[in-house]
């Protein structure tokens, strides 16, 4: 792993990206016993607005908490995907909603599209586990963490009856991300 | 820094206050929850009623500061959580508690003003208030955290300091370190140093609320076990009855001062980072020291010789420490989330014995080490030049 690794988890209030963020901090700084900061920028509405949670993840004491370059994007609207893009180190990643953002960057990039939002309305009947699953494809496509620390982060920060479901999203993430990986492998 | 160990929590900055608050033995929390603070409200509702404590959530700031007020007089470790708009209320009652020597801390958890300002937006623009934020010539005792684990530190230090010499403590945050979160370490009960207020040993009918021992702080009969007491917003004797006498007047207010400043090498705390050979410093306090740190090392990188002078302690200023530094240095910087407030106790600090420069940012984002680093950069290139 990089001295250091920043992601920028970006889209709108209501998506879960901060509670995504703790949950991988959680991932990082408890069960994979690392260094971890989580930060969160967001608006004073409830709802909507520009949501943004980053976490840094580091062998050594994390002096600046913030992104300054991020290794990894995740980008759940388009306004944040064309804001947070610049910000990207030139060998990150970006990981989008195919669905929600619909003109991808020109970039040299790796870009991982996945209709996240959809797929968890399909499946579990809620789009409010798409934080979840992103964080499941994030961290199969990265490694960024263990898969089982992530998977023992999502049971001790989700709520008690949501765990279930929450677990599942978290596997499918997985599953996604081999599958996504497959097909990067296919255009080469 | 060091490293962590014992029982490791990831916790946010509000979080960890709670927890430093409960191991100071905080017992009492009046609020108006207001953001970036509230989750100090929210976990102390949660942690106090299971330890046979109270919390109320106030009809205003106002009422909050006077309900801490009177539970610490009644004896209770008193805790209020606020913000700017709400720091601006509290004044009143904040002087109350300076003048009667009332133990209690006040969080400022600081965001973007004036005003309602920026609710969710980071901002170091209360450094001046703290000071000097409520009226009369008043000492005060502030501190600024700079990570999630020094916000349970020092505030168990808020809180021995507050007991020791008798005066409200401000807990300076910031927006970025009450809402971010890290690794912190909970220590056990037994390893915290707890300080209790000086209580009186002698019986109730020889006892004087504010005549001092030679030490300058008078012991604190809790108001109710037999005591006689009287407290009031006056200037007052030893028996705390209103005086006109200007003896009385002139002791008091220097008391007041000197109990502070006859132990500032016990209050000031403060850091040293790559200092020992360094021709800049970078004097920083609170999320900003976080910046600061990497702009060193990047600095140290490119051969330049910076290292930081990082503030725990805010009031009572560090004046000696900073003026020896600036016979050591030719340049010092202060970045700082405002237009220039802690540079101006440097300044004078220095005494014109090196360059002190501002850098000051002020647009609701945390100053980032690129921008430092290029400021270091501009200000070297200047020296070149002249």
């Amino acid at each position: 792993m990089k001295e250091r690794v920043e992601i920028c988890l970006s889209g709108s209030g209501g998506q879960g990206l901060i509670l995504a963020g703790i949950v991988l901090a959680e991932a990082a700084g408890i069960y994979d016993e690392k260094e971890a900061v989580q930060t969160q920028s967001y608006g004073p509405e409830a709802r909507g607005g520009a949501s943004r949670s980053e976490v840094v993840i580091s062998n050594d004491t994390i002096d600046y908490p913030k992104v300054i370059k991020s290794d990894i994007l995740l980008a759940l609207t388009q306004t944040a995907c064309d804001k947070y893009v610049k910000n990207l180190n030139k060998d990150g990643i970006l990981v989008t909603d195919s669905t929600l953002v619909t003109e991808v960057p020109t970039i040299s990039n790796k870009i991982y599209l996945f209709p996240i939002a959809e797929t968890a309305q399909k499946k579990f009947g809620t789009k409010l586990v798409t934080n979840i699953i992103s964080l499941g494809i994030i961290v199969g496509l990265t490694g960024v963490v263990s898969q089982e620390a992530i998977q023992k982060a999502v049971g001790s920060k989700v709520p008690v009856k949501a765990k279930e479901v929450n677990r599942k999203a978290l596997l499918l993430g997985f599953d996604i991300a081999k599958d996504l990986k497959a097909k990067k492998q296919e255009s080469k | 820094m060091n490293k962590l160990k014992g029982n490791i929590k990831l916790l946010q900055g509000n979080e960890a206050c709670v927890e430093g608050a409960i191991l100071a033995g905080v017992r009492f929390f009046a609020g108006y929850p207001i953001t970036p603070s509230s989750e100090i409200a929210e976990g102390m509702a949660r942690r106090l009623p299971r330890l046979g404590g109270k919390f109320v959530q106030m009809e205003d700031e106002i009422a909050s500061m006077a309900a801490v007020i009177g539970a610490s007089v009644v004896g209770l470790k008193s805790l209020t959580a606020t913000s700017g708009p709400g720091m601006c209320l509290k004044q009143e009652n904040l002087g109350f508690a300076i003048t009667n020597e009332i133990p209690c801390v006040v969080v400022n958890a600081q965001r973007g003003g004036p005003s309602t300002g920026l609710p969710t937006k980071p901002s170091q623009g209360d450094m001046m208030q703290a000071r000097w934020g409520t009226h009369g010539d008043h000492p005060i005792i502030a501190l600024a955290p700079s990570t999630v684990n020094e916000i349970l530190t020092l505030t168990i230090k808020a809180f021995n300091f507050s007991e020791k010499y008798r005066i409200p403590v401000i807990l300076l945050l910031d927006e970025v370190i009450a809402h971010m979160r890290e690794k912190v370490e909970i220590p056990a009960p037994e390893d915290v140093e707890i300080v209790n207020r000086k209580k009186p040993t002698i019986p109730p009918e020889e006892y004087l609320p504010f005549k001092p021992d030679e030490d300058g702080i008078p012991p604190m009969a809790n108001f109710g076990e037999g005591y006689r007491y009287h407290i009031t917003g006056l200037i007052h004797n030893y028996k705390g009855l209103p005086t006109s006498n200007s003896q009385e007047i002139d002791a008091f207010i220097r008391r007041l001062h000197n109990k502070i400043q006859k132990n500032i090498k016990d209050i000031l705390i403060y850091e040293e980072y790559l200092l020992e050979d360094a021709d800049t410093a970078l004097i920083a306090y609170g999320s900003v020291v976080r910046a600061a740190e990497r702009t060193v090392k990047l600095a140290r990188k490119e051969g330049l010789k910076v290292g930081l002078l990082k503030l725990l302690t805010i009031w009572p200023f560090c004046f000696e420490e900073v003026n020896r530094l600036a016979q050591q240095v030719d340049l010092i910087i202060v970045p700082e989330m405002n237009l220039g407030q802690i540079v101006l106790e440097v300044e004078r600090a220095a005494q014109g014995k090196c360059r002190v420069v501002p850098y000051g940012r002020v647009d609701g984002e945390l100053i980032n080490p690129i921008e430092i680093l290029g400021k270091v950069q501009e200000e070297k290139n200047n020296e070149d030049c002249n």
